[in-house]
């Protein structure tokens, strides 16, 4: 009973703040509801104004249009870098604490993790991935 | 109040299927034709927008107390758009600065999108080819809306006046609040016509107990 009594007093504030994550949006909607009832918000849309801001100047075509697909190849290595530091940050965070037992073996493991990446980027290189063709 | 509605979507003819290269004259040209309606149709300033002042005993102590803290709630943060046309733009973003400091007035945020924004500050000279920029954005701005015309040039042409390619004076597309004097006027007139406009927002009526029950 106690092991529940911890568990909860460590994660009852998690699911406090979610219910007032919960609530604190849905009464400022409810709110705003209130305030168009009663006349102090205004509603007032019209074509213009619900239409794209484009800078103004006039929208001269549909928001859904194609991309050139060279940004495809940009997209995926950044993509496979960001992962890398979204990995590191942890590793850095934890090496200090590790460095009595383990700490050869998880700086060399990193620097291996990062060593095929840098293998990755030179092969995209050779490639030409990073070219604007 | 009376508010310059050019509320016609009014889609430019644009073949999506060809690159855009090819009809860059098509668009161009319908850009023209808009500028050229507006100086056909905007030859007269459009008047200030004049607060009602209330009158009866329709507004008892509960409604102005309500109407105050609304009030009083616009006037703390005002969130203007970025919108710099010229060089008055430049005493603007000294304004926003820390030796001036808009912050004060809860009013450092510059917005970049009108959606977001209360009052559009027209800084700087207003030529014929940004006039439908200009209508379009403040059309695009939720209610309720403020103008502060900043310098000569945005209030009537300036050294520009007469001139074929600037409007004279910046009321003939949209309605203006306050006018600051100027060329460029210093961060302090500025401020000092933000203080205005906060006086102006003051006397803003919102509750309209006629409209709730009828």
């Amino acid at each position: 009973m106690e092991e529940y009594s911890i568990y909860f007093e460590r994660y009852g504030y998690f699911s406090l703040f979610f219910v007032v994550a919960l609530l604190v949006p849905a009464g400022m909607l409810f709110g705003s509801f209130i305030f168009k009832i009663i006349g102090i918000r205004k509603n007032n849309p019209t074509p213009v104004k619900t239409d794209i801001y484009e800078a103004g100047i006039r929208t001269f075509s549909s928001r859904w249009s194609g991309f050139n697909f060279r940004y495809y190849t940009f997209a995926m290595m950044f993509l496979i870098f960001d992962v890398e530091v979204i990995f590191l940050f942890p590793w850095a965070a934890s090496l200090i604490q590790l460095n009595d037992a383990y700490g050869l073996t998880v700086l060399i493991e990193m620097f291996v993790f990062i060593g095929v990446l840098i293998l990755g980027w030179f092969l995209a290189w050779k490639q030409k991935a990073m070219e604007w063709i | 109040m009376k508010v310059s509605d050019n509320q016609d979507l009014n889609l430019i003819n644009y073949n999506i299927s060809k690159p855009l290269h090819e009809q860059t004259s098509i668009i161009d040209s319908e850009e023209g034709q808009d500028v050229n309606k507006l100086i056909k149709t905007n030859t007269k300033p459009l008047s200030e927008p004049i607060i009602e002042v209330p009158d009866g005993l329709d507004r008892n102590l509960m409604i102005t107390s309500v109407d105050s803290l609304i009030n009083w709630g616009r006037k703390s943060s005002v969130w203007p758009l970025t919108f710099g046309l010229a060089c008055c733009a430049f005493e603007m973003m000294a304004s926003a600065m820390s030796r001036f400091d808009l912050s004060r007035f809860g009013m450092e945020v510059f917005r970049a999108s009108p959606r977001q924004a209360d009052l559009i500050i027209i800084a700087g000279t207003v030529t014929w080819k940004m006039a439908p920029v200009i209508e379009r954005v403040y059309n695009q701005m939720p209610d309720p809306k403020w103008v502060i015309s900043m310098g000569v040039c945005a209030t009537s042409g300036g050294p520009y006046y007469q001139s074929y390619s600037v409007v004279p004076g910046v009321n003939h597309i949209i309605p203006v609040d306050v006018y600051v004097p100027g060329c460029p006027p210093r961060p302090d007139a500025l401020l000092y016509g933000i203080m205005m406009l906060h006086e102006k927002i003051k006397r803003y009526k919102n509750l309209d107990l006629k409209q709730i029950f009828e």
